[in-house]
């Protein structure tokens, strides 16, 4: 056997991997991106925590409208962090793939055996993490400053459980926006549309307090209103069946959708590359 | 005021005349210069100009249509909580016109395009009042859209004429203070990474103001630096105007005013560090 024979067979056949194992290394990737850059975790904690603050104060008179769930501002706005800090997530994961794509890094992923599949859920697992350090730092300073929280300890886990699965579902959605733009500024460019979903939602009252007839229906037919009803479920509340399953629904519906189109803009991408 | 506009005592009167008339005129071209690029920039590119007409009017939105059963709160005493939330939004749109343009003396010291200008005039303290003209015309773009907003969502706004002066003279003080804010800013950092830092004492200073309630009715701390903000005074004056009840216009005009001359004074040693790094 020639000596460029002998060395062939070991460099040649392309190691097939599974894809959990691909999932694993990218999710690896993903997460220790994510904790290099404490400035992301840092700002999608902090401007969320600053309207908290403004809004506890500059809104507690709203508590005394009659037929207010609770007479704490600041436990009724505590569920609204957590579904900004999803939307921070949506920003993180377009931003990072767009980065990917513009640094050439998706090129060479290109070159490996790399299954779709792998690529978004590897990507989602730094959206992941950045959702339980959110959902914990969250709950822990709103307790610290007298937020109440009736379902009691499981309803901490049950909140954290539905603030990881609303991150990734949220941060499916970045995926796509970051697969089909594959540029991180615009990306950023769509942070004022998902806002929008967030202030045009029952944010600041109940939807049954809401005067305007108009808002009310805009509300009402906003999906967020439903994430945000069920985070405040718990914290106002306790048990809601109801509210909850109605908000794990919304997020189990915007998680098959975004990770679907972000499928099939990883192949629109794919094949464009 | 520019060496080029002052007085030299070694010319005679008509000459020193002549000299500082055509100072004048070439600071004024500079001006005109900039603000003309800003405006053909804000035209040829809507997505520099949309961002700053949709925040404010989706703010109109989200807070006249969402929060208006406050209105319904005790002890809360204005006439109608969307003209309320009108007075808000145009100061929010003020100041955030004059933090955009902000974005863009940054990203013109980026790209290297104001260290050109900078050699091409002697009187740089004209760049400044380019970006401050653009940022006052695209601001009065948003003011009219916000307006009409106001208007044809049943707002009740019934100012005197003179009312209606006082309250563009208040909202243009504050334009103007916050691009030289924005402006001072980006000419000590010269690079877009001063948008943060631009952005985020603009959103503490007018959400620590009595945004959503009356003064009376804000508590805890919100409340307590709501007294001794700035901004507040020039919201409630704007609130007062608008109904045509004006009360505390001095405290409102000197704190606008006030505002206006720290700015000024940061945006001025901003522009000589600027100098002397392009130097």
């Amino acid at each position: 056997m020639s000596a460029g024979a002998a060395t062939v067979p070991a460099a040649l056949p392309r190691e097939r991997t599974g894809t959990l194992t691909q999932i694993g290394h990218l999710a690896r990737r993903s997460v220790v991106r994510t904790v290099r850059q404490p400035a992301v975790i840092v700002s999608s904690m902090v401007f969320p925590l600053f309207l908290l603050a403004i809004n506890a104060s500059g809104l507690a008179a709203t508590t005394d409208l009659p037929g207010f769930p609770t007479d704490s501002y600041l436990t009724f706005f505590l569920a609204v962090t957590f579904m900004q800090g999803a939307l921070f997530s949506t920003m993180g994961a377009g931003q990072a793939i767009a980065q990917d794509i513009q640094l050439g890094f998706f090129n060479r992923l290109q070159l490996t055996p790399l299954r779709g599949p792998a690529l978004i859920g590897g990507q989602l697992a730094g959206t992941l993490l950045l959702g339980v350090v959110q959902a914990t730092g969250f709950l822990a300073i709103g307790l610290a400053f007298g937020a109440d929280l009736e379902a009691g300890a499981a309803g901490a886990l049950a909140l954290i459980a539905l603030a990881c699965l609303v991150s990734i579902a949220f941060g499916s959605v970045g995926l796509t926006i970051g697969l089909r733009t594959g540029n991180a500024e615009a990306v950023q460019g769509a942070f004022p549309l998902l806002f929008v979903f967030l202030f045009f939602s029952s944010l600041a009252l109940p939807r049954d307090l809401i005067a305007q007839d108009w808002f009310q229906t805009v509300a009402t037919i906003n999906p967020v209103s439903y994430v945000i009803e069920a985070y405040r479920s718990l914290l106002v509340e306790g048990w809601n069946g109801e509210a909850l399953a109605l908000g794990a629904l919304v997020a189990v519906t915007v998680l098959v959708a975004g990770v679907t189109a972000a499928t099939m803009a990883l192949r629109t991408r794919m094949e464009r590359t | 005021m520019s060496p080029a506009l002052t007085k030299n005592p070694s010319l005679t009167r008509e000459a020193n005349l002549v000299s500082r008339r055509t100072a004048l005129s070439r600071y004024m071209r500079a001006s005109w210069a900039i603000a003309w690029r800003q405006l053909r920039v804000m035209v040829s590119n809507p997505a520099f100009l949309i961002p700053s007409i949709l925040m404010p009017v989706f703010f109109f939105s989200a807070f006249a249509g969402g929060l208006s059963a406050i209105s319904e709160a005790p002890n809360f005493d204005y006439p109608d909580y969307s003209t309320f939330q009108y007075v808000f939004v145009l100061i929010q749109s003020a100041m955030f016109g004059g933090v955009f343009a902000g974005f863009a003396v940054a990203a013109d010291f980026e790209t290297g395009f104001s260290r050109r200008m900078m050699l091409a005039t002697r009187s740089r303290s004209a760049l400044i009042v380019g970006y401050a003209l653009a940022a006052l015309v695209r601001a009065t773009i948003v003011w009219v859209i916000v307006t009409a907003l106001a208007l044809a969502t049943g707002a009740s706004i019934s100012p005197s004429a003179g009312e209606v002066v006082g309250i563009l003279l208040l909202i243009t003080l504050v334009n103007v203070a916050a691009l030289l804010f924005a402006a001072g800013m980006a000419m000590r950092m010269r690079t877009m990474q001063a948008a943060p830092l631009i952005q985020l004492p603009a959103f503490l200073i007018i959400f620590t103001a009595p945004v959503y309630v009356p003064r009376d009715l804000l508590e805890g701390w919100v409340g307590s630096v709501a007294d001794f903000n700035p901004v507040t005074a020039v919201l409630e004056a704007g609130r007062e105007l608008i109904i045509g009840a004006p009360a505390e216009m001095l405290l409102a005009f000197g704190a606008a005013a006030g505002l206006m001359a720290l700015t000024a004074v940061w945006a001025v040693t901003g522009l000589r560090r600027a100098e002397r790094a392009a130097s």
